[in-house]
């Protein structure tokens, strides 16, 4: 199945190129979290991580 | 006491704008999801080559960055939305064949289907209820999504088992991150176009239960 893996190349290839402008944009326009905004990003993101762990543990 | 009616009544338009956004993209994405499952089911029953998911994934990837956004004002980008979710249902019909194939795989697709629920609608409520603003958000997102996809391109041609699993792990967090930052987004205004918001939502819950399935389905056949 070589030829899947070269258009799953080139897909993602494709889409790193179109994002890029985007991503370039949004590194210039968003504003700045202060350490009480990232720690109310990490806190979600924590449980995340913990209810995954749960989740391999019950598969 | 006067003064607070007349600040109350000037946000009131706003805010009623901004929960009818919540309130269509909520609903149009509940449409969406059940159209996927719907498509999914079709893909399954025509037992679909493996090849489908990558014809169906760009096909949709396509639609959503170059046709949806000229639409995406009018009515017609509802159906395009219906067009790129059931896309993407289609598509997942042989993977869930393959899991659904493995020794624990009811288990695994049910456990993905829920915990996939369970992540959105709890960093949903998270958002809704704090209100807290994820604007900040947007550039490390999109640079941790752009570092993803070229980790994800070099294991197209490297096919390391571990490193598949960690790209899987960190697009889950890349993808709580958006939901997230597109709630608050819709809840602060920033987002007034329903059928945008849910196409985002949609890629968000997409792709959490596609990495959640290879998660699983790696650990859960461990033994």
């Amino acid at each position: 199945m070589e030829w899947m893996q070269i258009i799953s190349a080139l897909a993602l290839v494709m889409f790193i190129v179109v994002l890029f402008p985007a991503t370039r944009n949004m590194i210039k326009n968003s504003p700045k979290g202060s350490s009480s905004d990232w720690m109310s990003f990490m806190i979600p993101i924590a449980a995340v991580i913990l209810f995954i762990v749960l989740l391999i543990k019950l598969v | 006491m006067n003064q607070n009616l007349s600040t109350a009544a000037q946000r009131s338009p706003s805010a009623i704008a901004t929960n009818k956004v919540l309130r269509n993209t909520y609903m149009l994405l509940s449409l969406t999801l059940l159209f996927s499952g719907f498509t999914a089911a079709i893909s399954m029953m025509m037992n679909m080559p493996p090849m489908t998911y990558l014809i169906s994934v760009i096909g949709a990837m396509v639609i959503a960055m170059f046709v949806l956004p000229r639409f995406a004002n009018s009515p017609a980008g509802i159906g395009i939305v219906f067009l790129i979710t059931g896309l993407l249902g289609f598509g997942l019909g042989p993977m869930l064949t393959m899991y659904a194939s493995l020794p624990n795989g009811g288990n695994i697709i049910t456990l993905s289907l829920a915990g996939t629920g369970a992540i959105f609608m709890g960093l949903s409520a998270y958002v809704l209820t704090t209100r807290k603003d994820f604007s900040f958000l947007g550039g490390f997102l999109m640079v941790g999504f752009l570092l993803v996809l070229l980790a994800a391109l070099a294991n197209i041609f490297l096919q390391i088992p571990a490193m598949s699993l960690m790209i899987s792990a960190v697009v889950i967090m890349i993808m709580s991150g958006f939901i997230l930052y597109d709630t608050s987004r819709i809840i602060h205004g920033g987002e007034t176009n329903y059928v945008l918001a849910t196409i985002g939502l949609y890629m968000t819950i997409f792709n959490i239960f596609i990495s959640l399935l290879q998660i699983l389905g790696i650990m859960g056949n461990d033994d």
